[in-house]
């Protein structure tokens, strides 16, 4: 767990109980990825954090073959997906093979390096 | 009243593997050329602008290189902006230039970056440029980054493989007419094509390859004696850091960047006979040229199948031959674009050298589309 910024604490947090959460603006209503400290269509900083159906849509995807490290070299070829949840935020997660721009997913979780992370899969699928 | 900034020389090292040099080395050798090109003495040298360097993450790396290279300088300081810090630099140096602050500006970058570091030190260093939270650790790196851009960019445009290594095929073409270019066996599309997948849309050859090597240019208040180029225009664009953050493929900051350039400078696209554009993937490269009014959207492999990106066509594209092929040391990478367009549009190009070339525009992204800097440069004399 070396060095994550406080700001995204409650995001990893919810990870680590299974759960996927996304900052939400308390002005507009605006549902925003990452972990800031203004809302980025409004400017408000009245933030909070909200927990997500886990369920979206495939944005992009891609098939790592050349892994950045020894330690994915161990997954490796693994498929990254940018889903783009119900709720209108945008994650980065692992994807099961095959899945592609457009196809409807849910979200499930793994461990890794210490981490709990998000594996996307279609629904009713195994995550 | 502004004044005008000028380039009046630039120099640098070759790229590629050079065995036994630091950043500090390379740099050096690099501003010794762009000070013998320009003219001018180390002495009339009173501002000096450095990029960083991954392999020497120095505190003062301005005042360290000031120091080796025999320069004492009224203004310096290092900035970074990924591969826009180059861009950057040459915007500072322009403005410190037209407001009076400095008289001979010297912008320069270099790094050991692939003989330096182990090739996954460097791979790792760079993917930190995504989120440390939400993105690194499911083992991206900028290669995906820009894959899964690359993936919803075509998804939405149409834009094929194929037409993507028509950009790695016309960039080796250029960089085989350069003696300092790092790749210079040629390639075809069927290469391309056939070549290792790194980040699935994206192969080997859609990638630019890490590189040593070093850049320098000189920004004056007064114009070279054998030619005028001045920087005319300069605009920077910046919507968001992370890929997850990006809201609009249509605009990742570059059609900001280049509208501030163009209205400063007067004219527009059309009136350019000359693209320097970023091209860190053949994806960046394609995005960019669409983006900042070179191509229609989607459209940009089919203007280069027409022959119009060319050495003889009306708007010569990278032609030292990119981030691609002449290869990709950090900040002199994406400075090595603006060196060529000042080389083409002063006449000295050497053997590169084409015909009656006036207006140049030169473009450069940092992080994933990130950061955006554009450059016009416009030759002022007769030549």
């Amino acid at each position: 767990m070396s060095a994550f910024h406080t700001a995204a604490a409650p995001f990893v947090e919810g990870l680590a109980r299974r759960e996927v959460r996304y900052q939400a603006c308390t002005a507009c209503g605006h549902a925003q990825t990452l972990a800031r400290h203004a809302c980025s269509r409004c400017g408000a900083t009245a933030l909070e954090w909200r927990r997500a159906t886990g369920r979206g849509t495939v944005y992009s995807r891609t098939e790592v073959m050349r892994a950045p490290s020894q330690a994915y070299r161990a997954l490796a070829p693994y498929t990254i997906v940018i889903v783009e949840l119900d709720e209108g935020a945008r994650l980065m997660g692992h994807g099961t093979p095959g899945l592609a721009i457009g196809d409807r997913v849910e979200a499930g979780f793994f461990d890794f390096d210490e981490r709990t992370l998000l594996r996307f899969a279609p629904p009713g699928g195994d995550a | 009243m502004m004044r005008t900034a000028w380039i009046t020389g630039v120099g640098n090292t070759a790229f590629g593997r050079l065995e036994g040099q630091d950043a500090l080395d390379l740099m050096a050798t690099a501003a010794a050329a762009a000070l013998e090109d320009a003219g001018r003495s180390r002495a009339a040298i009173d501002g000096v602008l450095c990029g960083y360097a991954t392999t020497t993450p120095h505190l003062m790396l301005s005042t360290l290189f000031c120091e080796r290279a025999g320069i004492r300088p009224a203004y310096a300081h290092a900035m970074q902006l990924g591969g826009a810090t180059g861009g950057a630099m040459l915007m500072l140096a322009r403005e410190l230039v037209r407001v009076g602050r400095c008289e001979n500006i010297l912008v320069v970058a270099g790094e050991n970056r692939a003989t330096g570091q182990a090739r996954d030190s460097s791979i790792q260093t760079l993917a930190q440029v995504g989120d440390a939270n939400f993105e690194v650790p499911y083992g991206a790196s900028v290669p995906a980054y820009y894959a899964l851009l690359a993936a919803r960019y075509m998804h939405e445009t149409g834009l094929t493989e194929a037409d993507l290594a028509e950009f790695a095929v016309l960039m080796r073409k250029h960089a085989m007419r350069h003696p300092d270019a790092h790749l210079r066996e040629p390639v075809t599309i069927a290469d391309v094509l056939a070549s290792k997948p790194i980040a699935s849309p994206l192969k080997l050859l859609d990638c630019c390859p890490i590189s040593d090597g070093a850049m320098a240019l000189v920004v004056s208040a007064t114009p070279a004696t054998d030619a005028s180029v001045a920087i005319r225009g300069a605009g920077q664009g910046h919507r968001h850091q992370h890929l997850s953050a990006i809201e609009d493929t249509a605009n990742y900051g570059a059609r900001d960047a280049a509208q501030r350039a163009f209205a400063e400078a007067g004219f527009g696209p059309d009136a350019v006979d000359l693209v320097e554009i970023y091209d860190s993937f053949t994806i960046t490269l394609a995005i960019l040229l669409e983006e900042t009014g070179f191509a229609p959207r989607g459209g940009s492999a089919a203007r280069l199948r027409n022959g119009d990106f060319a050495l003889d066509g009306p708007l010569p594209l990278n032609t030292h031959g990119g981030l691609l092929s002449f290869g990709h040391c950090g900040v002199a990478g994406g400075m090595a674009h603006a060196v060529e367009a000042f080389r083409q549009l002063a006449g000295r190009a050497g053997d590169r050298q084409l015909p009656g070339r006036r207006r140049a525009f030169v473009h450069a992204d940092g992080g994933v589309m990130s950061s955006h800097v554009s450059l016009l440069l416009a030759r002022e004399d007769t030549p």
